[in-house]
């Protein structure tokens, strides 16, 4: 019986917990869905093909075929060709800036007939796992400040093109590759700096500029008085000082200059200085009343008014946590954080676990990529972050992110297994 | 990277953990600690709507409708649900300017945010229908269905009162009405407000993000059903009502008719009267400004509001208190001589009537006679020790009367009338006074000063030969066969009923052969009384009391016709007509009708 030897392969070596987890999350995703179409009065048909869920049945059976495919093919294939894959999106990516379908004002979709495709999901794999075929060969290399260079391009490249297509969030996501870097040994200090950076750029956002200045030539005094003896360094402090402060005009020129007047107003409500509940923050707004009126156990499925309404906005996209969050209270936030910290957790266990360091680098690559997915769409739903439109994994409607989440998914699920 | 990293594993797993628990505790907060959001959610997506029941129906004695109920639409705003919206269409519909439009929502924002106000009352029909259809381009508007009074005849203004939107007194008064709602301001509206208004309905819907609605909320489990106002029967006659109106037009004054076995009134003028359907939706400010500025003033109920003196019609209560106090007997006899009763060098003048008994003295309306008659009731110290114990005793025959108080039926704003007390007369003559000093009261002249309401009280008091039951306008509630018993208790006077046969008697004189021929109606007995209030600011008022028929009392008539002279010229046959309409339903003296509807008095 030769052709079930692939599925007893399976059985024997996948891991059955992603699996299960990714189920679970895929099919609270598409029962989300579906109640976010709903309406009240019982005209909502399981299979209606111009609707989101019955699209969304259609992504999931995909993804599912894919997931096999990529469980059955040989892990050779995805340990070989990242390179090709990584220009192949990339090349996508450019050629959207050119002829792509401008949806929510970032030109990152490409439109064939009635579907959309967008490359930026599926570079996120790519980059993933051309980092992890990079480092894993950097490894031997001599030159190791280039090989860390080079490393930084094979990032920066994306978040350039998807700033190009005015695609800011998933520019944001590309950032999360620094979860990897730092595993695989990038100075600590790095991550102080973008500690530093991010207390900086908060306060000059918060506040002002002046003020901002002034904390920082306080601390910066504070410091050189605590630390007189050690002259050596006062020259590096003096720099560490400068830069600081050159880093906070930059702030404040790509605030003023850098962003879109919306940008710039969800930044400026986070922050507490504006707000327009019934204007421009209407829709975090009611994120917040459609999360905020779930209580412990949720209004219960299909109940939720602010999502049946039409309060929330994209809300079988990127807000669908919305609809979580009414329908299903605290309860339905805790089943939905537990399966994304199981997940990510499990992906980082057993890429620590691996002997093969390239799936130990596509594992913590993916793992940040699923956090900041994770952590940045469920910050902007409450309030936390200002409103960045990036997907919730697995659960968001949309074809792209689903079988780009997929493939990232099992194409580790299949490496972890070798 | 020679170095072993793998402790950082632990770093990363630990810093996502306190990240992911530091996001739990956020959602934590949000969800479960912080309730105000349900809320917020519920103002969102549930408006609730009020449903105004339709206020009940007045009818006449006669099941003839007097008040009955129009459609009419307001739109309604709730200020937390605006969305900016195209102001300049909006005005363009409603035919407001932008101000208008601004200064409307301010309004409406003051009261409160999320409970509905008033934007714009009684919209037409086409303008409802339009902005029904376009409602989701005006997030925050509604329109809701409402009904307004109107009159099928322009009568009984007065009595029946008038329906306006509640002021911000109501609202605190009573936690029933919201800004926006209508409640009765005066006569029966006001009297059986809640009767008539019925019980405000509630119904929840939902409503989406276009403020469109979709369906309703939790099943209508909590909708509460409107009660609709329950019709009232007032004891008016519509027909009389309207008939004593057209006779009192062109003139002022006041006519009350009762049915004395009931207290029914029947009818109740007071001219100039107005229409009613002038206080109906959006004219009522502008027409409620013009009438009370009109010098006439029309709004002011002479009928129970205004104080006269009650001219010699008063003679009748008077004479049945000097026969009660044994003063007089039926065939006591007074000399009228001299030109009058004489006072020192004052004179109540009279005509020499010579000697008289009080029959003749009703029925030729004597002054001499009645003054003798007050001064003794005033001067009796066998029975009462000083002027002030017998005034007191006289007052509270009076009041035995009807006299002195208000009724506190179902009217609206009785005044009590003025006749002054003894202490007052202390005072004014330093307790230097007898019943000279205040005789003129006897023949219904002087200080005494009663409502026309009060008159025909005291002329039901003599046809039920005792006893009147309060006066009052609604008859019956919920269905015309369930009598209105809240004013149905006879109260006595203290004069026995034998005295009344006298006095009755002398009233038929009036009608058969005295100063009131003119109030013979063919073929019904009738007993009346002129009086000819005098008027310290002009003509004299015309006054007539009349009992009708004489021998079975349907209808008692009170009527004063100011600066219309003598009670003979006027009011007695303004009086007859009344009688004659109410007891045959059509009058046969139709040249005396069309004279005294032509009459005009300045």
């Amino acid at each position: 019986m030769p052709k079930l030897e692939p599925y007893n392969k399976m059985s024997k070596g996948f891991d059955a917990r992603l699996i299960c987890y990714y189920l679970a999350l895929v099919i609270i995703g598409w029962i989300t869905i579906y109640s976010t179409c709903y309406i009240p009065d019982g005209s909502t048909p399981i299979f209606d093909f111009g609707q989101p869920y019955s699209k969304q049945m259609i992504w999931i059976g995909t993804s599912i075929l894919l997931a096999i495919v990529i469980l059955l093919i040989d892990s050779g294939i995805i340990q070989h060709y990242p390179y090709f894959f990584y220009l192949f999106c990339l090349f996508l990516m450019v050629l959207v800036i050119f002829i792509g379908a401008e949806i929510n004002g970032a030109k990152s979709w490409i439109k064939i007939g009635s579907f959309s495709i967008q490359p930026t999901e599926f570079m996120k794999v790519a980059t993933a796992l051309a980092l992890a075929k990079f480092m894993q060969e950097g490894k031997t290399a001599n030159q190791r400040r280039y090989v860390w260079l080079a490393q930084f391009g094979l990032v920066f490249i994306p978040i350039i093109v998807a700033l190009l297509q005015h695609d800011a969030g998933s520019a944001l996501v590309f950032f999360s590759f620094i979860i990897l870097f730092y595993r695989e040994g990038l100075s600590a200090e790095f991550l102080v700096l973008g500690i530093i950076a991010g207390i900086i750029a908060f306060i000059t956002l918060k506040f002002n500029e002046t003020y901002s200045i002034a904390i920082i030539t306080a601390v910066f005094i504070a410091f050189m008085i605590a630390n007189r003896t050690q002259k050596k360094k006062y020259r590096r402090n003096v720099i560490v000082y400068l830069a600081c402060v050159a880093f906070v005009f930059s702030v404040n020129f790509l605030y003023e200059h850098g962003l879109e007047p919306h940008q710039k107003q969800r930044i400026d409500t986070i922050m507490g200085k504006t707000s327009d509940p019934l204007g421009a923050d209407f829709n975090l707004n009611q994120s917040k009343i459609a999360i905020g009126s779930g209580g412990l156990f949720g209004k219960g499925y299909l109940k939720g008014t602010q999502t049946k309404l039409n309060f929330v906005p994209e809300q079988s996209t990127d807000f669908i946590f919305c609809a979580i969050g009414e329908e299903w209270g605290f309860f339905g936030t805790l089943v939905v954080f537990g399966l994304f910290g199981a997940l990510i957790f499990r992906i980082l266990k057993l890429s620590e676990k691996q002997r093969n360091p390239f799936v130990r680098y596509y594992g913590y690559g993916i793992a940040g990529i699923l956090a900041f997915h994770f952590f940045i769409n469920i910050g902007m739903t409450t309030g936390l972050l200002p409103i960045i439109g990036i997907p919730l994994p697995f659960i968001s409607y949309g074809g792209s992110s689903l079988w780009s989440f997929t493939i990232m998914l099992f194409c580790f699920i299949k490496l972890n297994d070798n | 990277m020679a170095q072993d990293n793998s402790k950082r594993y632990y770093i990363i797993v630990a810093a996502l953990g306190i990240l992911l628990a530091a996001y739990t505790v956020h959602l934590f907060r949000l969800q479960v600690l912080n309730t105000s959001y349900k809320t917020k959610a519920d103002e969102n997506a549930i408006r609730e709507i009020t449903i105004h029941p339709a206020r009940g129906f007045i009818y006449d004695r006669n099941d003839s409708l007097l008040v009955y109920n129009d459609a009419a639409y307001d739109l309604m705003v709730v200020p937390k649900e605006l969305r900016p919206f195209d102001t300049s269409e909006l005005c363009r519909v409603l035919d407001l300017d932008i101000e208008d439009v601004r200064k409307k929502i301010e309004k409406a924002k003051k009261y409160s945010g999320s409970v509905p106000s008033l934007f714009k009352q009684q919209i037409s029909k086409e303008d409802y229908g339009y902005l029904q259809e376009k409602m989701s381009e005006f997030p925050g508007f509604f329109v809701q269905s409402r009904t307004l009074r109107s009159y099928p005849q322009p009568i009984a203004a007065h009595i029946l009162g008038y329906v306006s939107e509640v002021d911000e007194q109501d609202v605190e008064n009573d936690s029933y009405y919201r800004m926006g709602d209508y409640i009765g301001k005066s006569g029966i509206e006001k009297a059986y407000e809640p009767i008539l208004r019925g019980v405000k309905g509630k119904r929840k819907v939902l409503v989406d993000v276009h403020n469109r609605e979709m369906g309703s909320y939790n099943n209508g489990e909590d909708d509460i059903v409107a009660v609709p106002g329950t019709s009232i029967w007032s004891t008016l006659d519509m027909q009389l009502q309207r008939y004593g109106e057209e006779l009192m037009a062109g003139k002022r004054g006041a006519i009350v008719a009762i049915e004395p076995k009931t207290g029914e009134i029947l009818c109740l003028v007071s001219s100039p009267n107005y229409d009613p359907n002038l206080l109906v939706g959006t004219a009522r400010p502008k027409n409620y400004g013009k009438l009370v500025t009109d010098p006439e003033k029309p709004l002011f109920n002479r009928a129970l509001q205004a104080a006269y003196p009650p001219g010699s019609t008063f003679k009748l209560a008077n004479g049945l208190i000097a026969l009660q106090d044994h003063i007089i007997t039926p065939s006591t006899v007074y000399s009228c001589s001299g030109g009058g009763y004489h006072l020192g060098n004052h004179v109540v003048h009279c005509h020499n009537c010579g000697g008289l008994n009080i029959y003749s003295a009703i029925q030729r309306s004597c002054n001499t006679f009645f003054c003798r008659a007050y001064y003794n009731i005033l001067s009796n110290r066998v029975k009462y020790k000083n002027i002030d114990e017998a005034y007191t005793a006289w007052l509270d025959y009076m009041s035995s009367m009807g006299f002195l108080q208000v009724f506190d039926t179902d009217l609206p704003y009785e005044l009590k009338g003025r006749i002054p007390t003894a202490e007052y007369f202390d005072k004014k003559y330093n307790n230097s006074w007898n019943g000279n000093t205040v005789v003129s009261m006897g023949i219904g002249q002087g200080e005494a000063a009663v409502t026309p309401l009060q008159m025909a009280n005291m002329l039901a008091v003599i046809a039920n030969k005792g006893y009147y039951i309060r006066p009052h306008v609604v008859r019956a509630i919920g269905n015309r066969d369930s009598l209105n018993t809240q004013f149905s208790d006879k109260i006595y006077s203290k004069i026995e009923p034998r005295h009344f046969e006298t006095v009755l008697q002398g009233m038929k004189q009036v009608v058969t052969a005295g100063t009131g021929r003119g109030a013979q109606i063919p073929g019904i007995e009738v007993a009346g009384k002129t009086g000819t209030a005098q008027n310290p600011h002009g003509r004299d008022h015309s006054v007539f009391a009349l009992i009708a028929p004489a021998n079975d009392p349907q209808i008692v008539v009170f009527c004063l016709v100011e600066n219309g002279g003598f009670g003979a010229t006027v009011a007695c046959p303004i009086a007859s007509l009344m009688a004659e309409y109410y007891l045959n339903r059509k009058v046969e003296r139709t040249d005396l009708e069309q004279r005294m509807k032509e009459m005009k008095i300045k």
